[in-house]
């Protein structure tokens, strides 16, 4: 979908899902199937008198995203209050960072490349995640809520863009990049639960700016601002025009709601943290991170051109996740036909994780399980077909290959007496193809046909052809006399 | 902040309704007369001359205190007995909206 004038920001919640604490106190961050509330303390839950205290790691790690990014880090940066009384927060506040109000945040500017386009980040800021809520009895009728915060305190960076993105379609882009940006970092596991949210703000020529909260997944944002603009557009042509709002993305529905708040920026009462110190971020601390950031998308993209000699298209599509992209390594590693990898990974491999929507991390194959049916096929134990066959079934079963195969019975016949008894059998079956065959010679391609149908493939091409022209040969003599 | 017009019996509302106080009528006509007596007490700051003075954060003059990403006993049990309503292991709050 793509409107003229649409205008698309969004506002990135990532957890630092690499770290083993909260941002703020020694709590564990492995909260994801746990019981409620075994990871809180006096610090997380805001007892009076305690303090927070800073996690160097994540700082680290958000470090690391805004030097991936291209932002400028900040010399000095101070942690606000951001004021607001909801029982997602025990404190009655969240600890962020803030751009106003004298206000640092960890770094200011950035970029981020997709399909031929730049994105401008606007920002890179810390702060916590709140609780998680539910409800007592249905949603409609509860008058109580209840709060599970084993999440509340858990790292997250903030990574607020420039409305720079002028479809859903890039938006969604923008995201794919970002998470496998952040996972080559080793900060962010994308995959996880929940460790990945966004809100997005999106305006159509004639229009006013309309923030979409609630988005929970990536897949959700497309279909949220595909919405957004059918609604918004609809709105202009009628002349009914687009107020400035907040509206919330129902997951099930699907369509957005107004959510008529009454809070405004400035309720949120935005002050330094007294309870934190400033933070010193000097340029020797930055070039030492830089020293040891990992190989990002963009660059691992070059190299699979230079190193494997891969189609740009090719290296394109096995660096959108880390995941694909390590597979695919690990198999040219094990066998140095790195073109033939990358067809049958993108070719097989890929349709199978979307038709199936599951993760990479979800299949139950190994490197070694592609390699072991490549290596079949090239050294002709089985056809191509064969190998798609034994592929499809290793994917939905985990066996090895060669177990497949045994099982299957579909090892490539070489038996030159079973071969020969075979192409016996055809020709039997079909005297009159013979009898045209005896003629014509290509109607002998008719006959390997019903031979290669009739065998599921299985007989090696090669014998097969030549023991039919054979006998096709020796009939053929036998008629003239 | 109004500083010398003071604050209205509106804003008092909006700020009641922030921290989701409900004020009776006697009570926004105490509060309204208490906290422009205080506004007007802190309006004296107002009067000091701070062209030029770069804002001041924090009095403390340290920087960087850092802990570093180790897993310590969390104080669950201990932490939830101080919690008013609980449900199961659950914290109970009232519904907001």
């Amino acid at each position: 979908m793509k409107a003229s004038g649409t205008r698309i920001g969004l506002e990135v919640h990532c957890q630092l899902t690499n770290l083993k604490t909260k941002l703020f106190c020694s709590c564990s961050s492995d909260y994801r199937g746990k019981a409620p509330n075994i990871y809180i303390c006096p610090i997380c839950m805001g007892m009076p008198g305690t303090l927070p205290v800073l996690n160097k790691k994540a700082v680290e790690d958000a470090m690391m995203v805004a030097i991936a990014l291209g932002a400028k880090i900040s010399g000095e940066m101070l942690f606000f209050r951001k004021n607001y009384f909801y029982p997602d927060m025990p404190k009655n506040f969240q600890i962020s960072q803030y751009d106003k109000a004298g206000g640092v945040p960890l770094a200011l500017g950035g970029f981020v490349q997709i399909d031929g386009k730049g994105v401008r980040i606007r920002r890179i800021q810390l702060e916590e995640d709140p609780g998680k809520l539910s409800y007592e009895g249905t949603i409609e009728s509860s008058t109580h809520t209840l709060v599970d915060y084993n999440r509340a305190g858990i790292a997250l960076i903030e990574i607020v863009t420039e409305p720079d993105m002028s479809s859903p379609k890039e938006a969604r882009l923008f995201l794919e990049k970002l998470r496998s940006i952040l996972e080559h970092l080793g900060v962010s596991d994308g995959s996880l639960e929940g460790s990945m949210r966004c809100d997005a703000n999106i305006s159509l020529k004639g229009g006013k700016r309309v923030e979409v909260k609630n988005i929970s997944s990536f897949k959700e944002v497309e279909r949220a601002l595909s919405f957004e603009i059918t609604r918004q557009k609809s709105l202009i042509e009628r002349g009914l025009g687009v107020g400035q709002e907040t509206r919330h993305w129902d997951e099930v529905r699907r369509i957005t709601v107004s959510l008529r708040t009454k809070e405004e920026e400035q309720d949120y009462r935005y002050f330094p943290e007294p309870d934190l110190v400033p933070f010193v971020i000097t340029e020797e601390q930055t070039r030492d991170i830089e020293r040891r950031m990992p190989e990002l998308p963009d660059k691992r993209r070059r190299r699979f051109i230079e190193q494997y000699h891969l189609l740009p298209q090719s290296a394109e599509i096995l660096t959108r996740v880390k995941a694909i992209a390590d597979f695919f390594e690990g198999c040219a590693k094990l066998y140095n036909k790195p073109i033939d990898i990358s067809n049958w990974v993108i070719g097989e491999l890929l349709p199978h994780i979307r038709d199936k929507s599951i993760g990479i991390d979800e299949l139950r194959i190994t490197p070694k399980h592609l390699v072991d049916i490549l290596k079949l096929m090239d050294d002709g134990t089985i056809s191509r077909e064969t190998a798609r066959f034994v592929l499809q079934n290793t994917l939905s079963t985990g066996k090895m290959p060669y177990e497949v195969i045994e099982e299957r019975g579909v090892k490539r016949v070489v038996d030159r007496d079973y071969v020969k008894k075979m192409v016996e059998k055809v020709l039997e079956e079909h005297p009159r193809a013979v009898k045209d065959a005896l003629v014509d010679r290509k109607v002998a391609n008719y006959l390997m046909g019903k031979l290669m149908k009739m065998t599921e493939g299985r007989l090696d091409p090669k014998l097969a052809g030549e023991m039919i022209k054979r006998r096709l040969s020796e009939l053929s003599k036998s008629a003239t006399f | 902040m109004k500083g010398k017009e003071g604050i209205s019996r509106k804003e008092i509302e909006h700020i009641a309704w922030l921290a989701r106080v409900e004020l009776s009528k006697k009570e926004l006509e105490v509060f309204s007369k208490q906290l422009n007596e205080i506004l007007a007490y802190f309006a004296k700051i107002d009067e000091v001359d701070t062209e030029g003075i770069p804002p001041s954060h924090h009095v403390l003059d340290f920087s960087n205190v850092f802990r570093e990403d180790e897993v310590e006993s969390s104080m669950s049990e201990e932490s939830l007995r101080n919690v008013p309503q609980t449900k199961g292991r659950f914290v109970r709050a009232p519904r907001m909206t």
